[in-house]
């Protein structure tokens, strides 16, 4: 894929609409390089002007912050902030939950003020301008999908809606789990759990979320954050029902949607 | 002249045994770290009067709120009968208002008698919750005796009070007929004229000691119940107040910022510093005792109804770890309450050895947290159980390099990977190769 980065736009004296934040997940995570591949191609198709930092982005630190270590999120942080303000980014768009509330919420108290959105935000944006078409809707119509809300998009930032209407552009039948937006079960990724084995308990945050989601009878686990999708996948395959239930983010529905899987 | 006289020092005992109390709680608070209060006021008051007056976040659970809400109305209406009370009291009168309010003290007082009934009511309902149906979140772990039992000491304290006042309006309306040039007449009271038939067979002294044993064991109730729900998580009546006003108005995913480590890092990576580290002593990093809390967080605890409906909706907590967030809130404030008593006898109260970490709150707890935010948002008071723990886990981590190995791990490939995974930096743009 042909994807520009911030320093070869700014060298040929351009400047982007808007940049793409990658994340750490959407780097390196096998699963979830897909996604940011998927977004990337929506936003080609869609033929907004964006670039990303490539080499140049480093982890927000939105782990090292939530497992306490405030030295190396500030570390993290401060980096960023001066790359980003270097560049005289204004506008970024993430894939990633996470990176989207450390950049919108905590950026600003340390110099790096930005107009943050969520990728699902985004999308919902592009489609009511009509700036994505969505010209296979058939591999969706009727479905059911059940949406995972992440905890950072939902109780954190309040974004319940946008990724609902993305799945709905897709005319599928979305189906509620029990526990559902402000009541949403977390995955069982944040706060670096990510990164640590969970402490002792009689079952895992992810299987139980699985099983809510199974008990909704639908064929898609739609999410929204890369944390996310390697829970519920996780999940689905330790309940053995990777035949009858798959784990796909927003931008890849949407990307398939647009035939250009 | 006798009962006025008693009445005053009544009331005065228990006004000093009660500021006491008062000045006790609010100087554990005061032990807690400053923190800025900004956003508008518009917006606190707002929380304030939708969360603590109108119960707004209390109405997730439609049962519980509604029965809630009309012990709340009741305590709220009846206390204004409490003020006739007072006056009585101090000027030896009965019932100083029915004579000038006429028909609309009838009319108040059948008020008070139904929210009497209704409060009464729930009471009954809350106790069949707690005791028979034994609803999960009133037995979880942190529900040792002695929280249970205080929830039904209040419980039937309530019933106890508005039994007094439907048997003193009785006795009252009886005397009226025997006695109208001592007893001004209130008019039918619905709900104690019922109890009428049961009274009538006695004689009129004895009315006259039950209506009057009736008025002091609900007064003396009254005052009374005000000096126990300073120890009590009924306390949460007065603190609700307070507490969703201090709310925190940021979205929740923000984590507050500490500038002692912004100041640090801009000074290792040679930025500028707008403002210069004020002389205040950094003090520790995170929190290991209730004092590097912020205050907000300390008053908090005092405005905790022990409802566990944090708990109940913790991932954590579900899947049978050991964090209950509810447990956070009720840690930290008898952690207060010790330091409170340590104070009490001289010293700074802090020092016994003890403290609110590894104490009251293991780090196995602490651990388990994903910051997922469902027990914040599931509060009706607005309480931020996750303030804690993550202050809590600074301080294990800066204070002590003490966190879980994986987490340690994790740190390094940030460090050196700028991600939180052992992939080269140099791979970050990889994704669009192939
Ligand atoms: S933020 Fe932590 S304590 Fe609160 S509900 Fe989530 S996991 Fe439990
Ligand atoms: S913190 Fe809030 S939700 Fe949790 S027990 Fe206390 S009052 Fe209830």
């Amino acid at each position: 894929m042909n994807i520009p980065t911030l320093s070869e736009l700014t060298a040929r004296g351009e400047t982007p609409e808007i940049l793409f934040w990658v994340g750490c997940a959407g780097s390196y995570d096998d699963r979830y390089k897909r996604v940011t591949r998927a977004f990337a191609k929506i936003l080609i198709a869609a033929e907004i002007k964006f670039a990303v930092l490539g080499p140049e982005e480093s982890c927000t630190g939105d782990p090292a912050r939530r497992a306490g270590n405030e030295f190396l999120f500030q570390m993290q942080a401060m980096n960023n902030i001066q790359i980003l303000n270097g560049y005289g980014v204004k506008k970024i768009v993430t894939a990633c939950p996470h990176c989207f509330n450390t950049l919108k919420n905590e950026y600003p108290e340390l110099g790096g003020h930005y107009e943050v959105i969520h990728h699902s935000e985004f999308l919902q944006q592009l489609i009511n301008e009509g700036r994505i078409k969505l010209t296979d809707t058939t591999a969706y119509k009727g479905k059911k999908i059940t949406y995972h809300d992440s905890c950072y998009l939902g109780r954190a930032n309040g974004v319940y809606e946008a990724p609902r209407a993305v799945i709905e552009a897709l005319d599928a039948d979305l189906a509620e789990m029990k526990r559902s937006k402000t009541r949403g079960l977390c995955c069982g990724a944040g706060g670096a759990q990510m990164f640590k084995d969970a402490e002792k308990g009689n079952k895992e945050i992810n299987i139980e979320r699985t099983e809510e989601a199974l008990n909704t009878g639908a064929q898609t686990i739609a999410v929204a954050c890369p944390f996310c999708m390697t829970m519920m996948t996780d999940g689905v395959k330790a309940k053995e029902k990777e035949q009858q239930i798959k784990v796909k983010d927003l931008a890849e529905l949407i990307a398939e949607a647009q035939g250009l899987a | 002249m006798i009962q006025q006289i008693l009445f005053l020092l009544t009331l005065l005992g228990f006004a000093i045994i009660l500021r006491k109390r008062i000045v006790q709680i609010s100087r554990t608070i005061r032990l807690g770290r400053d923190v800025k209060i900004d956003g508008p006021t518009s917006r606190r008051f707002r929380n304030m009067l939708l969360v603590a007056f109108g119960q707004k976040k209390m109405f997730s659970r439609f049962i519980p709120a509604f029965f809630h809400f009309l012990i709340y109305i009741g305590f709220l209406v009846i206390n204004i009968e409490a003020l006739e009370f007072i006056i009585d009291g101090l000027a030896g009168t009965h019932r100083i208002f029915a004579p000038y309010l006429g028909g609309f003290y009838t009319v108040l007082m059948n008020v008070f008698e139904f929210l009497a009934v209704a409060v009464l009511v729930a009471c009954v309902v809350f106790l069949i919750r707690r005791n028979v149906l034994k609803l999960p979140r009133f037995w979880s772990a942190e529900m040792t005796a002695w929280p249970r039992l205080d929830a039904n000491i209040i419980l039937i304290t309530e019933i106890v009070l508005m039994l007094a006042i439907l048997k003193m309006n009785a006795a009252d309306q009886i005397l009226q007929h025997r006695e109208p040039q001592h007893y001004p007449s209130t008019g039918k009271l619905m709900f104690s004229s019922i109890l009428i038939p049961v009274l009538e067979g006695y004689s009129t002294s004895f009315l006259i000691f039950v209506e009057r044993f009736a008025w002091w064991f609900h007064i003396i109730g009254i005052l009374a119940f005000a000096v126990y729900i300073t120890y009590s998580k009924h306390l949460h009546i007065f603190m609700a107040f307070p507490n969703t006003w201090f709310a925190r108005l940021q979205p929740a995913g923000y984590i507050s910022n500490m500038p002692v480590v912004t100041r640090e890092v801009k000074s290792m990576l040679g930025l500028p510093i707008e403002e210069p580290g004020t002389n205040e002593p950094p003090g520790r990093f995170g929190a290991k005792d209730v004092n590097d809390l912020p205050w907000t967080s300390l008053m908090a605890a005092y405005a905790c109804t022990e409802c566990g409906r944090c708990t109940s909706e913790c991932p954590a907590n579900i899947t049978g770890k050991k964090l209950s967030p509810r447990k956070i809130m009720m840690d930290t404030r008898d952690r207060l309450e010790e330091v409170g008593r340590n104070l009490q006898n001289g010293g700074n109260g802090l020092d016994d050895g003890k403290s609110l970490l590894d104490h009251y709150i293991t780090r196995e707890e602490i651990n388990a947290c994903t910051s997922c935010n469902a027990c914040v948002e599931a509060c009706p008071v607005l309480i931020n159980p996750l303030e804690i723990i993550l202050e809590l886990r600074r301080y294990v981590v800066m204070e002590e390099s003490g966190a879980p190995a994986s987490w340690n791990a994790m740190f390094q490939n940030l460090e050196t990977n700028f991600a939180p995974w052992k992939f080269s930096a140099a791979d970050r743009f990889n994704w669009a190769k192939d």
